[in-house]
């Protein structure tokens, strides 16, 4: 009976060909919206995943003020490098700390000039920020004690005053410095932020406060807390020695700030899995129209076929029959725009991922629920108008004009 | 034969409507048609000529009385029984032909045939033959916006004897056609009786077609008015 049906079924919607496909637009959107929504949000979430464990794992960062970003509270004092020091030699079961000073400089080669910034810091830093050299070599302990003038540039400050010409061994200047290149560092690409990490000049930290600034300043401390070390501890200890080191009174807010990468991370794919939800939430919804819109046709197209169920039922098909050939046409309409809208989505969802520079994340969940959901649709929305066929009195459907 | 009647009508009625509005279609129909048959059903509009025919072909119940199709009390039957014993017993052709569009005359004939579930080999050799019965076996693949009028009857009378009916219910197959087709449709409809001997029911408006048949009945006001046996009908 079931055969029958698909035959009937088939045989009737190869004969309304166009509305067919029309019909099935409606699910063949909804399905790949929320498909590639679903897609390209998980390529998001995992690159931001991704983008966390190149910062350098466990990695703290003690910036004064006492928030990050907007409404960054100005005038408090900034670090010293006898602050990094302190934490260096008193915080147990850290890994390396690096203080770093910096600020937009233009840094100058020949005729060409980029506006970069500029981190004067110790060798710590490259191992605390993750970022090994590609070309050359990274400076040493001792000339970051010494502040010797020597520089090593991301990919971008290369490209930018180098173009195709090997950096190494040149000078470049920034402000009164000129500073050999010793080494390129390797890419790093985006940030989280969105920021470009391979946009930057990297001094000693004494060349940097000596030269550049012209003051002992410190704005950042970059930590990195060994594997395995509660990173809530480490950070309650750091909180602990600055408060001393600043003479904060215990009524006193702390005005520096202690921020845990890992906790951004969270927060910031947190973001991404509310945004791709909201977006599949819209997709669903076109989905439900998709449905509504099926069920729609099948109604018009009872009452246009009306004559033609007639002519079925004297023929003889039962009742159930006409229900079952209606439900199979709008669920195969259903199902199979629902397969087109997964094509449909994983090439767009491919495509779309190599424009936003997100990883192509396959979703074998959301295909398989999308596909299921569509079929669903097909027999919630089918089930009204083909119970309204089915009921029809064959006299009265005959007579129809 | 004659102790078997393929169907009876017993004191059978039809009302529409309730109270004031109530009409009586039928007013107490006494007929029976033997297998083999070929009776005309004539009368002028709103005779109940239509409506006796609705309920031979069980597509409608009586409102009282009894109506036996080979035996079988049809008033008794659900729904889905009286399309079962339509599936299996009954042919239809109808005025206007009825047949569905864009849809091969092939595929239009399998139609009853799907709802007996047979496998599509079987399918296509009796759609085939039935197509090559009425005369137009080389148009199975055209639809019926590709076929005169004439040949979308004989299609429909494909449709109809292809499963083979006990009986064939006509009504003014010729209505929608010119003389020279009606005189086609005719005298297939005579040669299924004659070779097939499926009894066939048919209504018409026009004596001429009448004259085919071997039994004219008459209806006027929900009764039968006539029942003449023509051409050395045995009975």
């Amino acid at each position: 009976m079931l055969g029958n049906a698909f035959l009937l079924a088939f045989r009737a919607l190869r004969r309304n060909a166009m509305r067919s496909v029309l019909t099935m637009l409606g699910i063949i959107i909804g399905v790949a919206a929320v498909i590639v929504v679903v897609t390209l949000g998980s390529g998001a979430t995992r690159q931001v995943s991704q983008q966390v464990a190149s910062l350098g794992s466990n990695l703290l960062m003690v910036s004064v003020g006492k928030r990050m970003g907007p409404g960054q509270v100005s005038g408090a004092e900034a670090f010293k490098l006898a602050d990094a020091e302190a934490l260096a030699n008193d915080v147990y079961g850290l890994a390396a700390v690096a203080p770093v000073a910096s600020g937009s400089t233009t840094a100058i080669y020949a005729n060409e000039n980029w506006s970069t910034n500029v981190s004067g810091t110790t060798d710590a830093f490259f191992s605390v920020s993750n970022q090994p050299v590609a070309e050359g070599r990274l400076f040493t302990a001792s000339e970051a004690r010494l502040g010797t003038a020597v520089c090593v540039i991301g990919q971008t400050v290369a490209a930018k005053l180098f173009g195709q010409q090997n950096p190494l061994n040149n000078r470049i200047r920034l402000q009164k410095l000129s500073c050999e290149v010793i080494g390129v560092l390797k890419a790093k690409g985006q940030s989280t932020m969105g920021t470009d990490q391979d946009d930057l000049v990297v001094v000693p930290l004494r060349t940097y406060q000596r030269r550049i600034a012209g003051n002992q300043d410190v704005n950042l401390i970059k930590v990195s807390v060994q594997d395995g070390q509660d990173t809530e501890k480490v950070k309650h200890e750091i909180e602990g020695i600055l408060r001393t080191r600043r003479h904060l009174a215990s009524t006193e807010e702390n005005n520096f700030n202690v921020m845990d990468m890992k906790e951004i991370a969270a927060m910031l794919s947190s973001t991404t899995q509310t945004m791709t939800g909201m977006l599949s939430a819209v997709g669903a919804v076109s989905l439900l129209v998709g449905g509504i819109g099926i069920m729609n046709i099948m109604l018009v197209s009872v009452t246009e076929r009306t004559r033609e169920i007639g002519i079925r039922l004297a023929i003889g098909a039962l009742e159930n029959e006409v229900l079952l050939q209606f439900l199979v046409e709008a669920v195969v309409l259903s199902s199979f725009g629902g397969l087109i809208g997964i094509l449909l989505a994983l090439g767009t969802a491919w495509g779309l991922s190599g424009l936003m520079q997100v990883p192509f994340v396959f979703q074998g969940g959301i295909v398989l629920t999308a596909f299921l959901f569509s079929a669903a649709v097909g027999v919630v929305f089918g089930y009204f108008p083909a119970r309204k066929a089915a009921r029809l009195d064959p006299i009265e459907a005959l007579r129809h004009e | 034969m004659a102790d078997h009647p393929l169907l009876a009508l017993q004191g059978v009625t039809k009302t529409y409507g309730t109270g004031d509005a109530q009409m009586h279609a039928l007013a107490g129909i006494n007929l029976s048609i033997n297998p083999g048959e070929f009776v005309a059903v004539m009368g002028p509009s709103g005779s109940g000529k239509s409506t006796c025919m609705n309920i031979l072909g069980c597509l409608d119940t009586p409102s009282s009385g009894e109506y036996r199709f080979q035996g079988v009390n049809v008033g008794g039957l659900t729904r889905n029984q009286r399309a079962l014993l339509r599936r299996h017993y009954i042919g239809f052709v109808f005025q206007g032909f009825n047949l569905l569009n864009r849809t091969t005359a092939l595929e239009n004939v399998e139609l009853p045939l799907i709802y007996r579930g047979m496998d599509t080999a079987t399918r296509h050799r009796l759609a085939k033959a039935a197509l090559d019965a009425v005369g137009l076996a080389s148009r199975e693949s055209h639809t019926p916006g590709e076929l005169s009028g004439g040949q979308q009857q004989r299609v429909a009378i494909a449709r109809a004897i292809v499963t083979e009916p006990a009986l064939l219910l006509a009504d003014e197959p010729t209505g929608n056609l010119d003389s020279k087709r009606s005189v086609e449709i005719m005298e297939l409809l005579t040669a299924i009786n004659r070779d097939q001997g499926i009894t066939v029911v048919m209504v018409t408006h026009e004596p001429d077609m009448a004259d085919y048949a071997k039994r004219i009945i008459s209806f006027k006001d929900g009764l039968i008015e006539s029942d003449q046996k023509l051409k050395g009908y045995l009975c």
